[in-house]
């Protein structure tokens, strides 16, 4: 078990290189437990190459990157897997498995290759799939559903691993409204009621601010790091955006909402 | 959907065995059900036909195997098992070995040689192949890096194999027949020594295939969802290019380059039932021994007394089969 509100995820002086191109430049941050932390962003901010580099995929040109405070890459493939689930920003289509097989994948890191599922993994896969409202149509192909079905599978996927550090890659593009706000409230209590530390790269800015910290990031470094309350981070999400977008409170509940700010003709 | 799966199977067995049974009745005088009771006919169903059937069947079995193999580790459904450079390495070992044999002509035939001729083509192949699949990894740098960069080496080796059979073939033009021979593939001279030697194939590869297909399903997801699940990428796919080549390698051997069953078995299967990896490629390979099992008794019958190449038939069958299929999807 973690400790309440521990540091789970440290990335330290983090550079990363794509194509011979420093795309990362010296982040520095800590993840801990029970909290849901949103990173926004331009195009080509470096959101989904620090995804990465946190998940492991893709190798540090300079710092590091520590897991449960021991280095990332010092963790077997498997502990690690079990560890931090990650789940990517263009699924490939994994045609003829049905959905049921592909969120049975999740299990694979306490499986391994050889093992057999128990009842345990299938109860976790049920819950996982109920979750994310996919379990009615569990035995169909990947390739027959619409993006944003696709979406919820691989997020079941994510979700079967079971891990304390869950990384998702845009997990809303393809959703429509009603399953952008159910995502936000999983996301939410999966980070305050199972304490899990939840990181999202989020490019629907009014959902992002809903979350308990958002990372603000434009060519490759981070500009701002804390809650949307704070000043200087709707300051810096108006920089990176070019005041294309205002922050204001609405509603009810004084809610945090992107506007878009359209230039009068 | 588990229905489907047993439909499929049982369709698979049945089918199996009733090409099996024409497989010992048919022959270069036509059909003939008497064989199987006429004591004078005995001898040669249990000496040529249930050799060259059950030859026939384990050749499809590990093409089969391999095509699926290779259409889940490429996550292309073009793929097929002479990718790796296996088709290649092995008509190269083949035109050698001819062009040596004739070169040796008349020590050869003072040796007796015809059986040590076949002997050394189905060594030659065999080593052929693998050889074709090691350059193809060496030239990749093993299994590490990607999926991508070993096809395209196992391209590049094709191409260039493939030129030095054609040079050897210009150098010794004897060779050409026996060439084409092998590369239109035969199931002409499998006997039971054939049959062990494909037995054992199949039983170095099935099993493997079985424990480890779940890798395939992972990989279907991509290579980062892959690894950020835990797979080891570069030893399984270091393991299963050791599979298909080991399947393509001793199929190749005995039976030379039979066209269309690796690329065409996993789009059957597919076709019929949606299922993870191990059930396709073990029905993969249950379709892959029907298809040539078909294509054998054909191969027989079709111009009898004379004998069709048993590639070209595999080729026509299975490939009208996925022209259908093709014009079906459109179709929809």
């Amino acid at each position: 078990m973690t400790r309440h509100g521990a540091s789970l995820l440290q990335a330290h002086g983090v550079s990363a290189v794509l194509g011979g191109t420093e795309v990362l430049h010296e982040v520095s941050l800590a993840l801990p437990s029970d909290q849901w932390t949103a990173i926004i962003g331009p195009n080509g901010a470096g959101k989904s190459t620090l995804l990465r580099v946190l998940a492991g995929l893709l190798p540090c040109a300079a710092g590091d990157v520590q897991l449960m405070d021991q280095p990332l890459l010092r963790w077997r493939t498997r502990e690690r897997a079990q560890r931090l689930a990650w789940m990517s920003q263009q699924g490939e289509s994994a045609g003829e498995l049905s959905v049921r097989d592909v969120v049975h994948l999740g299990r694979l890191p306490h499986l391994g290759l050889l093992g057999t599922p128990a009842a345990e993994d299938e109860a976790i896969v049920q819950q996982a799939m109920r979750q994310t409202e996919c379990a009615a149509w569990s035995e169909r192909r990947m390739d027959t559903l619409s993006g944003g079905e696709r979406q919820r599978v691989l997020l079941a996927r994510a979700l079967a691993v079971r891990a304390p550090v869950l990384l998702l890659d845009e997990p809303t593009t393809h959703l429509d409204p009603p399953h952008q706000v159910a995502l936000v409230r999983l996301l939410q209590r999966l980070a305050h009621d199972e304490g899990l530390c939840v990181v999202s790269v989020l490019h629907d800015l009014s959902l992002a601010l809903q979350a308990d910290r958002v990372i603000v990031m434009a060519a490759g470094r981070v500009r701002a790091d804390g809650p949307c309350s704070e000043a200087h981070v709707r300051q810096a999400i108006s920089d990176v955006f070019q005041g294309a977008v205002r922050i204001e409170r609405i509603g009810p509940q004084d809610q945090w909402v992107a506007v878009p700010q359209l230039p009068r003709e | 959907m588990a229905s489907a799966r047993r439909r499929l199977l049982l369709t698979l067995a049945l089918a199996t065995l009733a090409l099996a049974l024409c497989g010992l009745v048919v022959g270069s005088e036509g059909w003939s059900f008497g064989a199987l009771t006429d004591p004078a006919l005995r001898q040669v169903v249990w000496d040529i036909r249930a050799p060259r059937t059950a030859g026939a069947w384990l050749t499809g079995l590990l093409l089969g195997l391999s095509g699926a193999i290779a259409q889940g580790l490429f996550r292309n459904p073009l793929a097929e098992p002479y990718l790796l450079g296996s088709s290649a390495g092995a008509g190269l070992a083949v035109v050698i070995v001819l062009a040596a044999g004739h070169a040796g002509g008349q020590a050869f035939q003072l040796l007796g040689a015809d059986a040590l001729l076949r002997l050394g083509l189905v060594g030659a192949a065999f080593v052929g192949a693998l050889g074709g699949v090691s350059l193809t990894l060496l030239l990749a740098r093993g299994a590490q890096r990607s999926t991508t960069g070993l096809l395209l080496a196992g391209v590049v080796v094709g191409f260039v194999l493939g030129a030095m059979a054609d040079l050897v073939t210009m150098a010794a033009p004897e060779a050409l027949r026996g060439k084409q021979v092998f590369m239109l593939g035969t199931t002409g001279f499998l006997g039971w020594t054939s049959c062990g030697a494909l037995a054992l194939g199949a039983l170095l590869t099935l099993p493997p295939a079985w424990r480890f297909a779940r890798a395939l399903d992972a990989l279907a997801l991509g290579e980062d969802s892959a690894r950020s699940l835990g797979l080891p990428l570069p030893q399984v796919r270091m393991l299963m290019v050791v599979l298909l080549a080991l399947a393509t390698g001793t199929a190749v051997a005995q039976a030379g380059l039979v066209a269309f069953v690796g690329l065409v078995s996993p789009h059957l299967v597919r076709s019929r039932v949606q299922a993870p990896h191990r059930f396709t490629l073990m029905a993969s390979a249950a379709t892959g021994g029907v298809l040539l099992l078909a294509g054998d008794v054909l191969a027989r019958s079709v111009i009898a007394p004379e004998e069709l190449p048993v590639g070209v038939l595999t080729a026509v069958l299975g490939g009208s089969y996925l022209m259908w299929l093709l014009h079906r999807r459109g179709a929809r």
